[in-house]
């Protein structure tokens, strides 16, 4: 049963699938084990996070592209459910409403984006995403009247899922509408990391990888490389656009700083990279690792660098604002040791 | 003896058409000027417009002729590219305030040996720089495009965030030297002093390269290398010397774009190379990848046109390139003037 959930694709190795039953668990009883508000917000962000780097991983590492328009398909699901939330009030009906429309929109731009690079050169593919995040960034911030600008726009969620509603007490824990929030943001995230292991344990799954290993044999073989390729593509932008909206409804705001910026971009490439290129389960725990740093590192370093504020350079290295210095230098170090990243590792391979 | 097959080669010219659609990628440059005359609406707007559009194009392609060479040489592609724009202009500006007497002197030929020297400075630390990344990053990931873009990347993030480190995180402001300040009026015109030099820089240069390319022996291995790389070094040369050597003078030629752009801007960011790389890389897609005569139209095309959109309709003047490149790559899915890979 539990395998077939998980289509035959199981963690791999013994100390794996205890990371992965752990974090599992931690996410699953995350309001009753971390009743606190910060640790409330990291679990969702984990599991968010876990989406969209599989989503990611998806196309990084199954099939080969390198994109950087990941955040533009994140950032479409997020503003579809707010704008869709503006437009027709709160409530239900509006949230399906814009994730739905957040998600196609996202697979149509995917779709324009392969159909203009991918015909002729796969690492077009990385220069045109590149230039079309930036434009979807600047547009972002000038149409200002629609999208609330840089400040974003904060928008009503339905009742149910806000901390008004009061369910009374289970475990010496207050359940309200946020528990429920929350939980709606771990179910949606859970299928859809499921869905994903049945899209890479499928038989166009085994192609993708095909096409990655060596596209002019696959080609040869009779695949028609460019169509498989361009569907991945869709498949993933639509994925990442579904994360955008459970973002959204989790943080009840939109604003390209949450979405858009190409931050969150680099954090999605060093949590593949981190967890490993081409396994589910790696995008799994490099997300939940990073946002882990992410919310605790800083502080630490901080700490590292009032310590060492006598020596002048040292201090400024150690700057919580240059904590993307360390991503940066960890994310090279892994890419040339550790290519498999932490899954290929445990894996053995 | 049978009699020669009845043959008679003929020898026609190429068509009208056909001519014309080969001189395309060039004649575009001057298309798009004149398309400019009525959409901007008025001569002496134009005329300022053009010049800061070839102004802007000229940077451009000094910043993308190497990325481009790289590229067709080693197949290698560098994002981390942007880097050494950054890297250019913090070094370039800071050699200029060092030499605040000489810049701040109301003499012209003070002026410029300043900026001379700022820019030697300048592509002397992003040559330098460039030898090192190729030595560091680049080179243990030869022929593997995916690493490639993720390491390089990871150095321009690592660059970048050294940059913060050195020169503080802020943005740092700065005006140009005093006679490159202002603008003369020319057919009622206001034409700024530093574009129009910008201009003549890029100019020098794109007929400096030409030579090079077309006039020397080095010149022609690299040529010959872009085209087919192995039969090159089954002739002996060896083409890894040659690679490293474009690899240094294209960091440093976009360690000069970056002083000559961080002066037009007058404020210098780290992160301005990474914006410049979106610019460049358009231009390199539109120009055909490995192609230096296409980088410059590209670079051209993209000025103009970005300088245009921005007076007519300044909400479209990004979105304007992304068009462009949409365009040019419905019309020829491999760039403008691609380069013929013997594969």
């Amino acid at each position: 049963m539990i395998a077939r959930l998980l289509s035959g694709d199981r963690p791999g190795s013994r100390i794996l699938s205890l990371i992965v039953i752990a974090i599992f668990l931690c996410l699953a009883l995350a309001p009753f084990l971390f009743p606190g508000v910060r640790s409330l917000e990291t679990a969702a962000r984990i599991a968010i996070f876990i989406v969209l780097a599989a989503s990611y991983d998806l196309l990084l590492g199954y099939t080969g592209i390198v994109s950087f328009a990941h955040t533009v398909f994140f950032g479409m699901g997020a503003y579809g459910v707010g704008l869709a939330t503006q437009q027709m009030g709160r409530g239900f009906p509006a949230l399906a409403t814009g994730a739905l429309a957040g998600a196609v929109a996202a697979a149509v731009l995917a779709f324009v984006i392969a159909l203009f690079s991918l015909r002729v050169r796969a690492i077009f593919f990385a220069m045109i995403t590149l230039a079309v995040a930036s434009a979807v960034a600047v547009l972002v911030s000038q149409l200002s009247s629609i999208t609330g600008g840089e400040d974003g726009f904060t928008f009503q969620i339905p009742r149910e899922l806000g901390p008004a509603l009061r369910l009374g007490e289970v475990m010496g824990v207050d359940v309200s509408g946020k528990t429920l929030n929350y939980y709606l943001v771990f179910t949606s995230c859970l299928i859809l990391f499921l869905l994903m292991l049945r899209i890479v344990n499928s038989p166009f799954g085994r192609t993708l990888q095909a096409i990655r290993e060596n596209d002019f044999r696959a080609e040869a073989i009779g695949y028609r490389v460019v169509w498989y390729r361009t569907v991945a593509t869709c498949l993933s932008a639509g994925i990442a656009a579904l994360a955008g909206s459970l973002f959204a409804i989790w943080l009840r705001y939109v604003g390209p700083e949450t979405t858009l910026s190409f931050e969150i971009m680099l954090d999605l490439l060093l949590m593949v990279v981190i967890g490993g290129m081409g396994t589910i389960w790696g995008a799994a725990i490099g997300a939940t690792l990073l946002v882990l740093a992410q919310t605790y590192l800083q502080d630490l370093m901080s700490g590292a660098s009032e310590a060492t504020a006598a020596v002048p350079i040292l201090a400024r290295l150690l700057d919580p604002d240059r904590w993307l210095l360390w991503l940066g230098v960890l994310f090279i170090l892994s890419v040339y040791f550790f290519p498999t990243g932490i899954v290929g590792r445990l894996r053995g391979r | 003896m049978s009699a020669a097959p009845d043959h008679t080669p003929t020898m026609a010219a190429l068509g009208l058409a056909e001519k014309l659609g080969r001189a395309m990628p060039l004649l575009l440059v001057p298309l798009l000027i004149l398309i400019g005359i009525p959409a901007v609406g008025n001569t002496s707007s134009w005329l300022t417009l053009t010049v800061s559009g070839l102004a802007m194009g000229m940077m451009i392609f000094i910043m993308a002729s190497g990325l481009t060479l790289v590229f067709g040489l080693m197949d290698v592609i560098n994002f981390g590219h942007g880097a050494f724009i950054s890297v250019g202009a913090f070094v370039g500006i800071s050699t200029l305030a060092a030499l605040g007497s000489w810049s701040g002197a109301p003499s012209l030929v003070l002026n410029l040996a300043a900026v001379l020297a700022a820019a030697i400075a300048a592509m002397a630390v992003t040559g330098a720089l460039g030898w090192g990344f190729e030595r560091v990053i680049v080179k243990p990931v030869y022929g593997a495009h995916l690493k490639q873009i993720l390491v390089t990347v990871g150095g321009l993030i690592v660059i970048e965030q050294l940059i913060a480190v050195i020169w503080g995180p802020e943005e740092i402001f700065l005006t140009r030297p005093e006679s490159l300040k202002g603008a003369i009026t020319f057919a009622g015109a206001a034409l700024e002093k530093y574009r129009l030099l910008a201009v003549g820089v890029g100019l020098v240069l794109f007929v400096a390269m030409r030579l090079v390319f077309r006039r020397t022996k080095i010149g022609l291995i690299v040529r010959a290398g872009v085209e087919n790389g192995e039969m090159v070094e089954a002739l002996g040369y060896r083409l890894r010397r040659v690679f490293i050597g474009t690899f240094i003078a294209g960091s440093a030629l976009a360690g000069l774009g970056g002083v000559m752009w961080g002066l037009y801007e007058e404020v210098i960011t780290a992160g301005m190379g990474e914006e410049m790389m979106i610019l460049v890389f358009i231009v390199v897609i539109i120009g055909g990848l490995g192609s230096v005569e296409g980088a410059f139209i590209g670079a051209l095309l993209v000025g103009l046109l970005q300088n245009y959109v921005a007076y007519v309709e300044p909400k479209a003047a990004l979105v304007s390139n992304i068009g462009l490149m949409t365009a040019i790559l419905m019309w020829r899915p491999q760039g403008m003037m691609p380069v013929v890979k013997a594969k």
